[in-house]
């Protein structure tokens, strides 16, 4: 079993509650745990309500789990909106005279943080005074905190890094002289050589830089402006390239040129912008230009909840845009895997030539986890059919045939300056060489081809599963939620429960092998997403039918799932399919 | 060393007197004449009529979407800034459609040319209405009557800071040439209008008319290309009826302004990171 600590700090927007946060977790992974950081924020610069979630844990984890040991809180609401989740026998610390929620044995210590912090010399360090109360109750010294302090004061002087420790010694201090109670920290495992704090969004651009995307066009959006930040830094010092496109559509098609060029490009987004990017979606297909897109999704529609998380896109990234055309939907589930797919989305685009969307979500991209299983040495570039000078030697210029007609469906592609490969990339129906046409058989032909060129995909398996084919109940999710769902299961098979999950990380094509044998050999299913509509048990109907036997556990309100709303869900299923 | 045949492609299918006949033909000069290599040319196209040169020419060529030419030449020379890359369409991809990525192309100033074919009317969906259309002017889409006030292109490219404004007629190709060869040498974004009549939906704008109204620039000696603001009073006193190269400035390119940005074709190297490159990368995650 993990054993784990919840931690949670929270109070009004601006009021340093990330910074708080973001302390406490470096140093908790720097010592080895493992940190889940899930950030809950408003669409708002100043004010509203805020909280940073930490879970620590001796062993890797991808949820920030569903109960809190201790909740460091900056006002009342902070209290009333996180109450709930606190365990008997939990602290909460408030920063001045506030009122328990109910009579559950809940410690509620008043601890004056930001007075002391004054006394420490500035209002600001309130923050570093609960990181100070936080070591007292979990056995940390204040001198834990130093190297995490020294990396973000030590730009402004050793007087800064110097009062900052001394406003987590006053909270320590100030704990001790007042309070007992103590909480349990697991022991820290040992520390891994891999050991990396990152975050979805983070990775995906490391994956992407490791891929030799080397031109990144972009359009702000929460949440996947992060990507950008990252790129903004990394791709310079390769030479490369960052453009803020003026519009989402102009960011899609300016990727398309840079592939059509001859960079790896991509573009990243959310829903309102992957929505104007559908029809230049079609005129990567059509034109075979390789394409990769960045989904990271947050809830809809419009505007919807803007900072909240959603995997709701699913339909869109499976059919949006007019027309048919070939497609690669991925959805990484843990943050490796957004570094080592974003490689493989870059090597399918290029080999299918053909675009391929990386749905993330909110809660992937912008959670930060501990993670020891990136692994660099995975990175491998594969372009696919390029042809060579050698195989252009001969050609007659202007008769390329970049649309041959071949057996796999995918023709050599030429690069604007090779000598002998013009020709015409085009969003028109066209003949071999890519001039516009409408013969019906070509067109036929032309089709064929493009839709053929995914019949064999076996890059990825696209199903990752625990537990075995005939169980009772067998949960399925996509992307993000593997960790959410994985603890489910675990719980559920605690309770003596035969229970199998499926976690799927393709969803175009569609991964129906390797997903058959648990469908036809579950007794019932419960698809777990968070969207109202059950996209993906959709596409389970369709793909493998058993309509009869599967169930649906959504959630659409902003919120992350929880641990114990899967569980409640799977086992009012299970109620129902085995009445005794 | 490319001959004129070398920019041939596919045989034009537009109609017979198309004023689009003129600005491929005047491509075709200036590339030769500037000593361009057909297959180091990228030209992108949007869609209608005048987005078929894009096939006609013997370049590298992407007919992409409508009113998106412009951000796709521009990721094609991000790709590789070795190429000489051209955006080309009409008016109504150019100013109706995709008028947001006119003004953003030329304020950002990347190094490419763009031609547009303003032939004042929606070309290949058979005749309606333009934002380029004349006050007043009937089509299939204002019976009674043009009412918008039209966009006035030149206008636009002198106030957003364009680097390059020049206008051409179809019907002079040997200006037209002169005027495209200025402009694919000019170092960042160039902006050429071009008038080509379109014969078969536009009784109004012909070859004709434009012979009769339009002035040359280089015909008149007090005209002062250096000067932005001149030029915006030229241009407007003269109802935007002027050619030849109205404004010539110079810029920083975007590719000039990004200092790390590498000054070989990124599409030319390899990417690939070594050990060292991922120490260094993850040592911000630990
Ligand atoms: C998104 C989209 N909307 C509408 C069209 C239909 N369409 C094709 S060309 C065109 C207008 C063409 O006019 P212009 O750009 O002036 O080119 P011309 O044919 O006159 O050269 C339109 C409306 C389209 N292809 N795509
Ligand atoms: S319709 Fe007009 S613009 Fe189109 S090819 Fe004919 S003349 Fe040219
Ligand atoms: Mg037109």
């Amino acid at each position: 079993m993990t054993k784990e600590l919840g931690w949670k700090v929270g109070g009004e927007q601006g009021a340093g509650i990330d910074s708080t946060g973001e302390i406490f977790a470096w140093t908790m992974h720097r010592l080895g745990y493992y940190v889940f950081a899930y950030r809950h924020f408003m669409s708002r610069i100043k004010g509203g309500h805020t909280n940073y979630k930490i879970r620590v844990a001796d062993e890797m984890i991808s949820h920030h789990g569903d109960e809190l040991h201790l909740l460091v809180a900056f006002d009342q609401e902070t209290v009333s909106v996180n109450w709930h989740e606190m365990v008997d026998g939990g602290v909460v610390i408030s920063d001045g005279p506030m009122k328990a929620v109910d009579d559950r044995p809940v410690h509620l210590y008043e601890i004056p943080l930001t007075s002391l912090a004054k006394e420490a010399g500035s209002a600001i360090m309130k923050n570093m005074v609960a990181v100070g109360v936080t070591a007292a109750i979990i056995g940390l010294r204040p001198e834990d905190f130093l190297t995490v302090i020294e990396d973000r004061f030590a730009k402004k002087g050793q007087e800064i890094v110097d009062s900052n420790l001394n406003a987590v010694r006053k909270g320590y201090d100030y704990y001790n002289e007042h309070f007992t109670t103590r909480l349990t920290l697991p022991v820290a495992p040992p520390l891994s050589p891999n050991h990396l704090y990152i975050s979805g969004n983070e990775a995906i651009a490391l994956g992407a830089l490791a891929a030799g995307c080397r031109v990144l066009a972009q359009y702000p959006i929460t949440p996947a402006t992060e990507v950008m930040y990252s790129l903004v830094k990394y791709l310079p010092e390769y030479g490369g390239i960052v453009v803020q496109a003026e519009d989402e559509i102009s960011a899609v098609n300016m990727a398309i040129g840079a592939n059509y060029g001859g960079t790896r490009s991509m573009t990243c987004t959310s829903g309102p912008g992957f929505s104007l990017m559908m029809e230049a979606l079609g005129l990567a297909g059509m034109s075979e230009t390789p394409l990769v897109i960045v989904d990271v999704q947050r809830s809809g529609p419009s505007t919807g909840l803007p900072t909240k998380t959603e995997q709701s896109d699913l339909y869109e990234a499976l059919y949006g845009s007019h027309g048919e055309f070939p497609r690669i939907v991925l959805a990484p589930t843990t943050v490796e895997e957004c570094f080592s797919y974003m490689v493989e989305a870059f090597n399918l685009a290029e080999k299918y030539q053909c675009p391929v969307i990386v749905a993330s979500d909110l809660y992937m991209g912008m959670s930060k986890g501990s993670s020891d299983l990136l692994d660099p040495g995975i990175v491998k570039i594969e372009r696919g059919k390029i042809v060579t000078e050698d195989q252009l030697q001969g050609v007659v210029r202007g008769q390329f045939r970049r649309y041959e007609v071949t057996e796999d469906g995918i023709s050599p592609r030429a690069i604007p300056g090779q000598k002998g490969g013009r020709f015409i990339a085009l969003g028109n129906e066209h003949d071999e060489l890519g001039f516009e046409m409408e013969d019906q058989t070509m067109r036929r032909l032309q089709m064929d081809k493009r839709a053929r060129k995914l019949a064999a995909f076996a890059e990825l398996e696209g199903v990752a599963a625990v537990g075995t084919y005939d169980a009772e109940l067998t949960l399925i999710g996509f992307g993000s939620t593997k960790g959410v769902i994985r603890e489910a299961q675990e719980a559920l098979l605690a309770q003596g429960l035969h229970v199998t999950h499926v976690q799927l990380s393709v969803l175009a094509p569609f991964p129906t092998d390797s997903l058959r044998p648990f469908v036809q050999g579950a007794r019932a299913l419960l698809v777990v997403e968070v969207n109202s509509q059950g996209q993906l048990a959709s596409q389970i109907k369709l793909h493998l039918g058993c309509h009869d036997k599967i169930e649906s556990c959504l959630k659409y309100d902003g919120d992350p799932l929880l641990v114990s709303e899967i569980v409640k869900r799977a086992k009012e299923v299970m109620t129902v399919g085995n009445p005794s | 060393m490319a001959i004129l045949a070398d920019f041939k492609a596919e045989k034009p299918t537009w109609c017979p007197g198309c004023g689009d006949f003129g600005v491929l033909n005047a491509l075709q000069r200036a590339s030769v004449e500037l000593g361009l290599d057909p297959e180091e040319m990228v030209v992108v196209s949007g869609i209608g009529c005048s987005g078929k040169l894009s096939a006609y020419f013997g370049s590298y060529g992407l007919h992409s979407i409508h009113g998106r030419s412009l951000p796709t030449a521009q990721g094609v020379k991000l790709a590789n800034r070795e190429l000489t890359v051209l955006a080309a369409g009409g008016d109504g991809d150019g100013f109706g459609i995709g008028l947001g990525h006119f003004i953003h192309a030329m304020r950002r100033n990347i190094d490419i040319t763009y031609l547009v074919m303003d032939n004042h009317i929606y070309g290949l969906t058979t005749g309606q209405t333009s934002p380029t259309s004349d006050a007043g002017m009937i089509t299939k889409t204002a019976p009674t009557g043009a009412v918008e006030e039209p966009v006035h292109p030149l206008h636009l490219a002198l106030v957003t800071g364009c680097g390059f404004v020049a206008q051409g007629f179809s019907g002079d190709i040997v200006q037209l040439a002169t005027i495209v060869k200025r402009a694919i040498a000019h170092k960042g974004f160039s902006f050429v209008n071009i008038f080509s009549p379109c014969v078969t939906y536009n009784k109004q704008n012909t070859y004709e008319f434009y012979k009769s109204h339009v002035k040359k620039v280089e015909d008149d000696p007090t005209y002062d290309a250096g000067n932005r603001f001149a030029a915006l009073e030229r241009v407007t006193e003269a109802n935007a009826l002027l050619t030849g190269v109205l404004y010539e400035g110079d810029r920083v390119t975007f590719e000039d302004g990004h200092a790390k940005y590498s000054t070989k074709g990124l599409a030319t190297q390899e990417h690939t990171l070594s050990d060292d490159d991922y120490v260094k990368l993850l040592a911000d995650f630990r």
